[in-house]
Formats: structure tokens, C-alpha cells, sequence
């Protein structure tokens, strides 16, 4: 017989080695799936990577794919450090979209533009994280269900005005007028979509570590996350600190809509994300909330997206594959989790 | 001596390379208290978790009334009959008395057999005087009530050996001589009875024997506890002998601390009522009176954490105009909370964060927002040395260190700015004699160098020991204050109940 026993110490191997035995897992987990719809595990895989990852066009595309799922995973890793369980990137990006294509649109000098895009999207997104965040400190209200729940509201919203008064009239789609060429982020490899905003999504995930363990800030949020309790005896207007790192996650999130618009799509439409806010639950998840671990977390993510269509085309297995790896990656590393304060020990019966 | 009920026969158990029990032999037999002694992070929980089997034993065996049995789970400790009441309860609040206790009870066919369950309730409540009303939920208890609930719930499931951890670190004195009673009663009908506690005279008066724990292995053995002085006890526990600091006499300065009319309302407990007292500088003042009658209020209205709704507060003769945190402390005020682990420590984080934290936006520890990491380390690192903390370093998980190393880090977080005023909460709840002994005498140290200081506590031995003046507190009042000079446990005790008025 088998029993989880509390472990009195950690390995520091073991927390580096948790996430890749988690996308292990899922990865033969998932095998047998791709058995089921009739195609060979090795062969699939195979595929998987040599689209995702196989030539230098790949890895551009698989990066411009990590790109705002380093942003959401950042936005989420932040919020969940203060235990702010911000649900609502998904929303908080689609609103970062909208902003910036509005703004976007605008006829002035390129680089302005794209300055104002960001600003309007990272001040967009942190709007609407500002209102889980609000009716928390002010009327105690659960913040995972307001912030999801927003998450439809703006989905809605978004699709209400690109039917309605923002369509696009020239096109017979619901889509926005698209932003202007000169605000087009410039792309950096000739040929592939990678494009500038990739490398500032590179970029905030080191910073975000410096504010996190570097700043007053990040400590107020380290603690108040920890235990509000002491927190608050130790000085810490804690409500100040979930507002403030509600406002930080938002604006992440708002950048990552902020970067399909200016890179990936020029424009608004309802499809503009395929759930990257909830995926940066994962990616957070999968990072153990560390800023840093967010790129690779990210990058897998990416891959499996990636990969996943091609593999589809060529297997004939459901490109849902892909959400399902990475809901299983997300189930293991919940259970890799466990491991950390527990170990399996045999004992007799 | 009759057959023992449960003996543990060379238990060892590390955690990583500390050895928290060496070779540890113990038993105890049908009807027979024993005390467990040590000092903090002598090995008393661990030994006691790994008899309820949330610990295996590296070596070692455990025998139940003379056959060894294998324990690897609490379900398989209270199979062979053990019970534990732990330092901290394990009950589901929301829950009344008696679904706490039908918890993990079959029931018959499926469904809890509460009517059972009642008349059990009953029984015991009968033989041991230990009653509860069934329907109350938890969270409505007291804590006195809840661990009554706990050791309720332990002979529910037919326990044979009671195991309490620490039991009367939680208890006003008034209760303690409650649960004695029970705790003979119980042991009078043939129940073994393990009992921890750093409280010397306590287990001179409860306990048949004793067992003392010094660093992992048994140090020592007491056979007639009723007769062997304290001083012989802490000498087994700490290896040396135990002196009690030197009180020299002060002469008190002008006042550092005043609070005049102070009320308070919107507080869970009892609200302040019109409280005035001041505290001069080199001075200690010592807060009496039965829990809950309006001490936490006092301790938070002081701390800054709660605001009053009346009344004024004038630290180092400024008057506080605002209450919060950061600006008593500004004022010079330290504070060390009642509640370590929940209120003054972040267990999760490196001690360090928890030692910088009330000061970490000052310019000792911060640049314009930017944390001073070298500066942290070096502050924690410092302090870990003259406080004598045993920890492996600053980094370690705060969470990790025993209780007397805990409070040792909260003194040594507010010591070292050098406050006019310290208020503080039962400053040695759970500490072992030795460590107790280092907070008093930093206390006097303090004092001596001119810091007034408020000791809010229970422990009137304590009290009379540190203080100058004693205040009493009675249903938010100050009941009366008493000169260290003229008061005694007898007089405190009967202002504490309302009984007598100023003296
Ligand atoms: N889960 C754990 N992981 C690592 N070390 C531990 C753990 N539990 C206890 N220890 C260490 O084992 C030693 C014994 O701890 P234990 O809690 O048994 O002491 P104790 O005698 O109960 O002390 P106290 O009087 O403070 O309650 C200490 O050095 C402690 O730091
Ligand atoms: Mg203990």
C-alpha cells in the first residue's frame, strides 16, 4: 500500500524538474488520444516539432505565438502572487485590443503611434482589472468569479461594436477598420511575423522579475500574498497592494491584446484570441508564478499550438489536441504540485 | 510497575540533518500522567507526532499494551487507541459540536447516527465534567471550549492514551484548574495521560513522572515530580542552571506613553470603555485581567490597528493623529504582536523579509522604491547573531524556526530601532524557561536604558516578576492599578474578577 506522506524538505532539483515532468506527463498522456483518432504517437510528435520548432520560419512563428502568452502568463503570475485571482485576462486583453486599434487608427507619426497604442492598451486592460479588484477590497466580492464573469461582458461588448457602429465598411466581416500602415509594429525577420512587439514581451518578463523581487512593491505583494494578516500589521495598506498589482496585471494583459493588434492582426476581430488570456493560467501555473519561468512555460505552450494545426493537417488528429495538452499539462502540474509538501512512501499492510 | 499501556522503544527521526528524536525510549502506563519536558526544538512534537503516525520513525518501535504495531497514519493511531490534541486544533468551524465529533464516524447504513452520538456526548460530559452544548457550531467556542471539544473527540473514538501538546499555552489560569480536573478524572478511570508544557510548577502539580528531552535524546528522568524543585527540572532540560534575572530598582522618567479616555467599538471582543493610562519612560507596566476583557483592543488601539472612536493617544509626547502601523511606529513606538505565526511572521517567506518587514519602506532597508538586498541580509544576519537565533541563516523559511526562535526574531526586529515605548502580548507564551529568561532580561535591558514598556499577559507570576505597576482590566476597564510593590497574586486575582475597585 501506498500513503503521502509530508515532506519536511524540498530538493531544489526536484522544483526545477516539476514542470517538464508535468508536460511529460501530459505529453504520454495524450499519446494515447492520438492512438484513438488513428494515428501513429511517434509519427504525430514528430510532426508536432519539426512545425513548431523544425526551421528558423518555425521558431518565428512559434514566437510570435508565445508572445501574448508571455504577457498573460506575466499578468497572471503577477496577480497570483498577491493572491488577486485575476480570471480576467482574457477580457483585460481584448479590451487592450480594442484600445489600441482605436488608437491605431488615428493618422500620425508611426512610432507616436505605437507608443499611444501601448499606453491605451495597457491603461484599457488595467481598467477593467480594476473592477474584480474594487469590488473586492470594497465590497468583499469573490474576485475569480467578477473577474471572469467580465471576461463575456467584454467579449460581448467587443462583439457588439465590431457588428455595429465599428464595422469595418469596407469588408462584409464583422472586423474593425484596421490601424493605420505606419503603426504596423515593423517586422524584424524579413518574411516571418515577428515582429517588435515579440521582443518587448521578452523583455517585461525579466523586468516584472525585478519588480517582483527587486522593489518595495514586489515585496509588498510577496507578503501581502503570503499573509495579508501580518501584512497589515507590519504597516502594509494591503487594499492599496491588490489595487496596484490589479492595475500592473491588467496593463500586462492589455499589452498582449495591445501586440496582436499592432502585430499579428492590424485590426479587431472576434476571433482575435484563442483564449490566450486563460492560457496564461497555465503558463503562470506551469512557471510556478516566477516572472521568469513565464518565457519557457510560454514557448511550450506556443509550440504545442503550433504544432498542433500542422499535425492536424498532416494526421488527420483534431487540432483540439492542443487545448487538451494543455489542460492535462495544466492537471499534472497541479498534481506535481502536491509533491512538493508530500512524498509517496510504501508502507506495509 | 503494572504492564505499560504504550512504550516506545529507541525512536529516532531526523529531518534532514538535524536529529529531532535519538534513540528515545518512553512509556506510560494505564492511569499514569507523564510529563514530557524540554526545551523549544528539544523533540517533544516530533516524538509525539510520530506516536500518532504522522511521522515514521527512522528506527524504533512502538508497542500497545506489550505487541508492537505498525502506526502509519493517524486512522491507524486511533485504531490502537491514541489520541492527540494538538497545538492547534483541527476542527471544522462551521460545524457544531457534535458533527465535529460524528466526523470520520461510520454511521449505521450510511447515515450519522447523531442520536448515538448525543448520549456518548453525554456520558462523557457526565464522568469527566467535560460538557458542550452539541449544537453550538465551532466557531462560536472559546478556545478553552474547543480544546475541551478536542479531547472530547479523542475519547469519542475510545482513546486509551491522551496525548496534549502544549495544552495550557492557550488557557487562562482560571481554566487550567478545569482541565486538571478532567485530566485526573480521566486518569483515575485508567486512561494514560501524556502532557507537554514549559510551565514547571504545572507539571509539578499534574504529572506522575516525567521524561526530559534535551536535544533529541532523553536527558533525563524525574520520578517523583511533586517533589523535585523547578530548578532541578530546567537544570535536565537546559543542562545548566536557570537564573532568574536581577530587578534593579529605577527611578521612572516623564511619560512616553499616554492614552487618555480611549473607546473603542467595531472590534471583534470586548470594546475599550473610557481607558486611560500612561507609562513613564524606564518603566514597566504590567496589563492583568481574564482574557477577553478587552485586551486585544488595548494591544490593537496601541499598534495602531485600530483607531478609536473616542479618546486621545500621545506617544513620546506627540499626539497620534492618525492611527495606523507606520505612523505609531514613526512616533517610536515597537510592537510584538500576541500571535507569531499569524500575525507577526510571513512563515513562507525567508526570515529575513519577516525581520525587515514593518521598516521595509525606510531608507535603512529601500532607495526610492528599490529594495536594498545586501542591506536586508546584512540586518538579519546581524540580528541572528546577538539574538542567538538558531537558524541555519537568514534565507531559511521563517516558518521553519521553533517558537522561541520566532519570538527571539520579533524582539530583535523592534529592538533594533531603539522605540521609546514597547507594547507587547504574552511575550513567552510557549517559550521553554531559558528562552523565557532572554526575553525578560532584554525587557529590563530596555528598561534600564529608558524605554517605557506596556507587557500585556496572563501569567501573573510574570507580571509581578517584570512590572512596576500592574493595571487591571475588567469588561474594558481599567479595573485598577496596583503598585509592584503591593501586588500579589491574590490581590490581582480578585480585581481581575470585578471584585475590588481602585487601590
Ligand atoms: N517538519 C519539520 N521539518 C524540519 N525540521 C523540523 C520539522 N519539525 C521539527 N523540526 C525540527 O526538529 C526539532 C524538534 O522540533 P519539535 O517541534 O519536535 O520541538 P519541540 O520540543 O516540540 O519544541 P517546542 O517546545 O518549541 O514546541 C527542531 O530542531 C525543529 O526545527
Ligand atoms: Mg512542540
Amino acid at each position: 500500500m501506498f500513503r503521502l506522506e509530508a515532506r519536511t524538505s524540498t530538493p531544489a532539483w526536484f522544483n526545477l524538474a516539476l514542470p517538464l515532468l508535468a508536460i511529460g506527463a501530459a505529453l504520454v498522456l495524450c499519446s494515447g488520444l492520438i492512438a484513438v483518432a488513428g494515428a501513429g504517437v511517434i509519427e504525430a510528435y514528430g510532426v508536432m516539432l519539426s512545425a513548431s520548432l523544425g526551421d528558423s520560419y518555425a521558431i518565428t512563428e512559434t514566437l510570435v505565438r508565445a508572445a501574448p502568452m508571455i504577457l498573460t502568463g506575466l499578468a497572471v503570475a503577477v496577480a497570483f502572487r498577491a493572491k488577486f485571482w485575476n480570471i480576467g485576462a482574457e477580457g483585460q486583453l481584448l479590451a487592450g485590443a480594442v484600445a489600441s486599434c482605436f488608437v491605431g487608427a488615428i493618422p500620425m507619426p508611426g512610432t507616436l503611434a505605437m507608443l499611444l497604442m501601448a499606453l491605451a492598451g495597457a491603461a484599457a486592460g488595467a481598467a477593467v482589472a480594476l473592477v474584480p479588484a474594487t469590488l473586492r477590497v470594497k465590497f468583499k466580492v469573490d474576485d475569480v468569479v467578477s473577474s471572469l464573469l467580465l471576461n463575456s461582458v467584454i467579449y460581448y461588448a467587443l462583439m457588439a461594436l465590431i457588428e455595429g457602429p465599428w464595422k469595418d465598411s469596407f469588408s462584409g466581416y464583422p472586423i474593425s477598420p484596421p490601424i493605420e500602415d505606419s503603426a504596423n509594429f515593423p517586422v524584424l525577420v524579413e518574411g516571418t511575423r515577428l515582429h517588435l512587439g515579440v521582443v518587448a514581451a521578452l523583455i517585461a518578463a525579466p523586468l516584472v522579475w525585478f519588480l517582483i523581487a527587486r522593489t518595495t512593491l514586489g515585496f509588498r505583494i510577496r507578503v501581502t500574498g503570503e499573509n495579508p494578516e501580518a501584512a497589515r500589521y507590519g504597516g502594509i495598506n494591503v487594499q492599496r497592494v491588490l489595487i496596484s498589482t490589479a492595475l500592473l496585471s491588467g496593463a500586462l494583459a492589455g499589452l498582449a491584446g495591445v501586440g496582436e493588434v499592432g502585430g499579428v492582426h492590424f485590426q479587431v476581430m472576434s476571433d482575435i484570441s484563442p483564449g490566450y488570456g486563460y492560457s496564461g493560467i497555465v503558463v503562470a501555473m506551469l512557471a510556478r508564478l516566477n516572472p521568469l519561468g513565464v518565457v519557457p512555460a510560454a514557448l511550450f505552450l506556443a509550440a504545442v499550438m503550433t504544432g498542433a494545426e500542422a499535425m492536424s493537417r498532416a494526421t488527420g488528429v483534431p487540432a483540439f489536441l492542443s487545448d487538451v495538452i494543455q489542460g492535462t499539462a495544466l492537471l499534472a502540474m497541479l498534481v506535481a504540485l502536491l509533491f512538493t509538501a508530500y512524498r509517496i512512501r510504501r508502507v506495509a499492510t | 510497575m503494572s504492564a505499560s499501556l504504550i512504550e516506545m522503544r529507541g525512536i529516532t527521526k531526523s529531518f534532514g540533518a538535524v536529529k529531532a528524536n535519538e534513540a528515545v525510549d518512553l512509556s506510560v502506563a494505564p492511569g499514569e500522567i507523564l510529563g514530557l519536558l524540554g526545551e523549544n526544538g528539544a523533540g517533544k512534537t516530533t516524538l509525539m507526532n510520530v506516536l500518532f503516525g504522522a511521522y515514521a520513525p527512522d528506527a524504533g518501535q512502538i508497542l500497545v499494551e506489550g505487541r508492537p504495531v505498525g502506526i502509519h497514519s493517524s486512522a491507524d493511531a486511533l485504531a490502537a487507541g491514541i489520541g492527540m490534541v494538538h497545538q492547534h486544533f483541527h476542527l471544522a468551524p462551521r460545524l457544531t459540536v457534535l458533527e465535529n465529533l460524528l466526523i470520520g464516524i461510520p454511521g449505521k447504513s450510511g447515515r450519522i447516527d447523531r442520536a448515538g452520538g448525543l448520549a456518548r456526548l453525554k456520558e462523557i460530559g457526565r464522568q469527566h465534567g467535560l460538557s458542550l452544548d452539541p449544537a453550538l457550531p465551532v466557531s462560536a467556542l472559546s478556545v478553552g471550549e474547543q480544546q475541551r471539544l478536542e479531547i472530547i473527540k479523542a475519547l469519542f473514538r475510545g482513546a486509551k492514551l491522551l496525548i496534549l501538546d502544549e495544552p495550557t499555552a492557550v488557557l487562562a489560569p482560571s481554566e487550567v484548574d478545569g482541565l486538571f480536573a478532567a485530566l485526573r478524572s480521566m486518569a483515575g478511570q485508567g486512561l494514560g495521560i501524556i502532557f507537554i508544557s514549559h510551565k514547571l510548577n504545572e507539571v509539578r502539580a499534574l504529572t506522575h513522572r516525567c521524561v526530559v528531552l534535551r536535544h533529541g535524546k532523553v536527558a533525563g528522568r524525574v520520578d517523583d515530580p511533586a517533589n523535585t524543585t523547578s530548578s532541578e527540572m530546567a537544570r535536565l532540560m537546559c543542562g545548566h542552571e536557570i537564573v532568574p534575572p536581577t530587578k534593579v530598582a529605577s527611578t521612572p522618567g516623564g511619560s512616553v506613553l499616554l492614552l487618555d479616555r480611549i473607546s473603542t467599538s467595531g472590534h471583534a471582543g470586548t470594546p475599550l470603555r473610557e481607558v486611560s493610562l500612561f507609562v513613564r519612560s524606564g518603566e514597566i507596566l504590567g496589563i492583568a485581567g481574564v482574557s477577553g476583557n478587552g485586551q486585544r483592543a488595548l494591544a490593537d488601539v496601541i499598534s495602531g490597528m485600530l483607531p478609536p472612536k473616542t479618546g486621545t493617544m500621545t506617544i513620546a509626547g506627540k499626539a497620534v493623529a492618525q492611527f495606523s502601523p507606520r505612523s505609531v511606529q514613526a512616533l517610536g513606538l515597537g510592537r510584538i504582536p500576541e500571535d507569531r505565526m499569524t500575525t507577526g511572521l510571513v512563515t513562507n517567506l525567508p526570515l529575513a523579509d519577516s525581520m525587515v518587514l514593518p521598516r521595509i519602506g525606510t531608507e535603512a532597508f529601500s532607495r526610492k522604491g528599490l529594495l536594498n538586498p545586501s542591506a536586508i541580509r546584512a540586518f538579519a544576519e546581524t540580528q541572528i547573531k546577538a539574538y542567538d537565533i538558531r537558524c541555519p541563516g537568514p534565507m531559511v523559511r521563517a516558518g521553519a524556526l521553533s517558537g522561541g526562535n520566532l519570538q527571539k526574531a520579533l524582539l530583535a526586529r523592534e529592538l533594533a530601532f531603539d522605540p521609546k515605548v514597547l507594547i507587547v502580548s504574552q511575550p513567552t507564551r510557549g517559550l521553554d524557561i531559558g528562552a523565557a529568561r532572554f526575553i525578560h532580561e532584554k525587557f529590563l535591558a530596555m528598561r534600564a536604558k529608558g524605554c517605557g514598556i506596556v507587557v500585556i499577559g496572563e501569567d501573573l507570576e510574570e507580571l509581578l516578576m517584570l512590572s512596576d505597576r500592574i493595571a487591571v482590566m475588567y469588561e474594558g476597564r481599567i479595573a485598577g492599578t496596583l503598585a509592584g510593590a503591593e501586588a500579589t497574586v491574590a490581590r490581582l486575582g480578585l480585581m481581575m474578577t470585578g471584585a475590588e475597585g481602585r487601590a
